[in-house]
């Protein structure tokens, strides 16, 4: 390596650790979201939680929202037909916490064509308050009605309940048939009283 | 019939169907890599089991944890009990949640409200 380019990288990896300081982000990953990754996440989060005594109905809520999204991204498939395996599953988690809250971002490829579906899900969990959620959860369960792929309806639905916060997500449109959508969920560290 | 038992795992929870010593229970975290392959034995011996059931049954839950994927598994548990006790035999659920587990406590009254089964909410 030249030692310009050596110098770049360096600084590289020095920014990218302030840029996580600075962004309060304790967990970065990018790459395939399996099983064992999600297992290993969920727990490491866990165990660092844990150690700094932060209660255990926050812990559980924390670890329920990184289970489920990221078996949306590992079981839901966004994948491209056109674009081999080389996305297959892959995605990006971010975990942050402030003194207020943890915050979890997962991002992920997904086919344009289904941009429209998902946004319009996501919006109506948003417009429905806590008994039409409620109504809605047990329905889908019960019928497995309106659902995306696999159920991935019933993950959204719950982490809206059991954070009690709007969802929050965006799509970023990548070229004719991609886009990458980028959804946090919020976990107050306060619980409601 | 032969009885079920499954040691739990990290992601897979403790199993106990058993006939005999009149014991049915599920126990821990419920997060399989693959739901089918883990809940579809379950739910057959429960289909065999419903043509002769004892008088009374009492099914036992004590999870600590079940992701959405488990919760439609855990619904169809409790519509075969349903069609069960429609048949003419007695069936409760013992629904356990440990005292700072609002979310769980939800999860049992929820299930009370989708099946007509007898819930007894109890706390760990």
């Amino acid at each position: 390596m030249a030692l310009r380019q050596k110098n770049k990288f360096l600084e590289f990896v020095y920014d990218f650790y302030s840029s996580m300081k600075n962004h309060e982000i304790s967990l970065a990953y990018e790459g395939e979201m399996n099983h064992q990754v999600m297992k290993a996440f969920t727990n490491l989060t866990i165990e660092k939680m844990s150690r700094q005594s932060e209660n255990n109905p926050i812990q559980k809520k924390v670890f329920h929202v990184m289970v489920e999204c990221l078996q949306n991204i590992s079981k839901h498939a966004f994948h491209s037909e056109l674009n081999s395996e080389n996305d297959l599953n892959n995605g990006v988690l971010l975990v942050s916490n402030t003194e207020e809250f943890y915050q979890v971002t997962t991002g992920n490829i997904i086919e344009k064509n289904k941009v429209k579906d998902l946004n319009e899900f996501l919006e109506m969990i948003n417009e429905l308050d806590d008994s039409n959620l409620r109504n809605l959860y047990k329905k889908q369960l019960k019928e497995g009605a309106i659902s995306l792929k696999g159920g991935a309806g019933v993950g959204f639905i719950d982490i809206k309940r059991k954070t009690g916060r709007k969802l929050e997500f965006h799509f970023l449109p990548l070229n004719n048939s991609q886009s990458f959508f980028i959804f946090t969920s919020t976990i107050p560290r306060k619980l409601k009283p | 019939m032969d009885a079920i038992y499954l040691e739990g795992t990290d992601d897979c929870p403790s199993v106990i169907l058993d006939k005999d010593k009149n014991i049915f229970k599920l126990s821990g975290k419920s997060l399989p890599e693959n739901v089918s392959a883990f809940y579809d034995p379950i739910i057959a011996w429960l289909e065999n089991y419903a043509k002769d059931p004892l008088k009374k049954t009492t099914f036992q839950i004590l999870l600590d944890y079940f992701n959405t994927a488990s919760s439609k598994l855990i619904l169809d548990i409790f519509m075969i009990l349903e069609e069960m006790q429609e048949n003419g035999s007695e069936v409760e659920i013992n629904w356990h949640y440990a005292d700072y587990d609002e979310d769980m406590k939800e999860a049992g009254i929820e299930y009370s409200e989708m099946v007509d089964l007898k819930f007894n909410l109890i706390l760990k």
